[in-house]
């Protein structure tokens, strides 16, 4: 497709999105709306490219998916014998308010606690992230038809049990947004371990919160983490596809731009929490701190440490207290890492808790790296890591022999 | 507006028995509490009063009733309600008053209507 195709095509997409959530309100369906924006859309991409972009195209849009939508219940209507009940009149030209509660709601219903979350992840992609179910299917890794049938069902829950189409009271709003908040942090996750098509549909989703609730931390802090650690996408694997430690990525191919974002964000979500920081804001402040360091070594070891702290603070998991550990060997010693690391409980079975211990021997120069690095690919280290880190202890232990592992190259 | 059957399951208990008196308690004060959404319900004997029938070959075919509930578990089915509420969110707010949810767990499942 041409640039000017492209251009066009996601504009489509956008305000597809926007006008779904508009027809999702007005038809209480979610299947009708879809299929009747899917059709104006594939319009739209027929005629835009060729006529020029009409002067409101979300008002196009919207009147093209409305006929269609009609034109469906009228069909239903005559098939089931009935009158078609009259559909209340969409404006053409919805005022940008009613548009934000209306993409709000369709946030809220795709993120809906009553749907399984796997569900949920599959109708967030599908109607806020304008994937096709093909697409949707092969990001999760999933049968299209296995995905078809989930995604019908979570619809048809949506319709018979009468999941409300709306934003949730004030009350409720805290417990509800955690929810959308791990779904869209889900989807990013799965886009970081490299699918990159889903790392992009989670940024939007993101920005789309962030843009929708512009005073909730959560919002705010979850865009900050997403943007931060998406600022180092082009360094994070080399030519060959092999994932690149953060401390030896070319700072420099890192995105300023998304930093600054960033920063800018997680400043805006500390300034909302006057008291107890949000978990998301302190993640994105942590990921800032090192997008911020010039190099490795002078990343600011104090303030990645005390941010550990404040998220301890919040949630105290053996996993966070694994990563303030590693942060403590780089500001202290490799020694006062490996202590930290050694007393923490319930990690056996943590691939990354044997790394590290693995690592940290390594520097300490004692021989039972090996061995440490070897519970660390039984317990699924993922190859790449479990190479990179061979090849060091091999390289500086010529004598070592690290079992578990043929050479590769 | 939609119906919705709220079904306790919740550890067996028979009604008629003096401790169920407390817990009843609990129930009549949901009950009054909730009586503008309750369209019908009722509470149930305890599982060892349940018959299971079961139709072998299909429709027409041989009647077989076994002694005891569908499916032994700690948690029984003890009775329910039939609310009508605005949405999903309204009746799971009105099942989590059931004391049932207390100690035990409610299905909400939305009633077809086939006067639709």
């Amino acid at each position: 497709m041409t640039h000017a195709g492209d251009a066009v095509a996601r504009l489509v997409r956008d305000e597809g999105t926007r006008v779904l959530a508009t027809l999702v309100r007005v038809t209480g369906s979610v299947d009708l709306a879809e299929d009747a924006v899917q059709d104006a859309v594939v319009r739209a991409l027929e005629t835009w490219p060729r006529d020029g972009v009409p002067g409101n195209p979300r008002g196009w849009l919207l009147v093209a998916a409305r006929r269609r939508a009609v034109d469906v219940v009228r069909r239903e209507a005559k098939r089931l014998g009935k009158e078609a009940d009259a559909m209340p009149a969409v404006d053409p030209f919805p005022d940008p308010v009613s548009v934000r509660d209306d993409l709000l709601r369709l946030v809220f219903t795709c993120c809906h606690p009553a749907l399984s979350l796997d569900a949920q992840v599959a109708l967030a992609l599908r109607t806020l992230g304008g994937l096709s179910t093909l697409e949707v299917a092969r990001a999760l890794l999933v049968p299209e038809a296995t995905m078809a049938k989930r995604l019908t069902r979570a619809k048809q829950k949506i319709a018979q049990a009468h999941i409300p189409y709306r934003v949730p009271s004030a009350e409720e709003l805290p417990a509800r947004l955690s929810g959308v908040a791990s779904t869209v942090y889900l989807i990013f996750n799965e886009g970081y371990t490299g699918r990159g098509q889903l790392l992009a549909e989670a940024v939007r989703l993101a920005r789309l919160l962030a843009e929708l609730m512009p005073d909730e931390p959560t919002a705010l802090g979850l865009l900050a983490l997403v943007l931060l650690q998406d600022a180092r996408r082009s360094s994070r694997f080399d030519a060959s596809g092999l994932p690149v430690l953060l401390a030896e990525q070319d700072r420099s191919a890192w995105d300023f731009e998304l930093i600054k974002e960033g920063v800018a964000l997680v400043g805006a979500g500390l300034r909302r929490t006057p008291s107890v920081p949000n978990a998301y804001v302190v993640q994105a402040a942590i990921a800032a701190c090192h997008d911020l360091a010039p190099s490795y070594s002078e990343t600011n070891w104090d303030a990645v440490i005390s941010w550990y702290d404040v998220l301890l603070s919040i949630q105290d998991t053996a996993v966070i207290r694994l990563n303030r550990a590693a942060a403590v060997a780089e500001r202290d010693s490799p020694a006062a890492g490996l202590a930290l690391v050694d007393a923490l409980r319930g990690l056996e079975e943590y691939p990354w808790w044997h790394a590290s211990r693995a690592e940290l021997l390594h520097r300490l120069g004692s021989p039972s790296a090996a061995g440490a690095l070897e519970r660390a690919v039984e317990t699924g280290l993922p190859a790449a890591h479990a190479a990179h880190l061979r090849a060091r202890i091999q390289k500086e232990n010529p004598g070592e022999n690290v079992r578990g592992f043929t050479e590769s190259g | 507006m939609p119906q919705y059957a709220a079904i306790i399951f919740a550890s067996d208990v028979d009604p008629t028995k003096p401790e169920a008196a407390d817990m009843m308690k609990d129930y009549h004060e949901f009950h009054d509490g909730a009586q503008a959404v309750i369209r019908g319900g009722a509470a149930l004997y305890p599982t060892a009063t349940a018959t299971t029938v079961r139709v072998t070959g299909g429709k027409g075919g041989d009647i077989v009733t076994s002694d005891g509930p569908y499916a032994e578990t700690k948690e029984a089915l003890t009775g329910f309600y039939l609310l009508e509420c605005a949405d999903l969110d309204e009746a799971v707010k009105v099942a989590a008053r059931i004391p049932g949810a207390w100690d035990g767990a409610i299905e909400v499942r939305p009633v077809v209507d086939f006067g639709q």
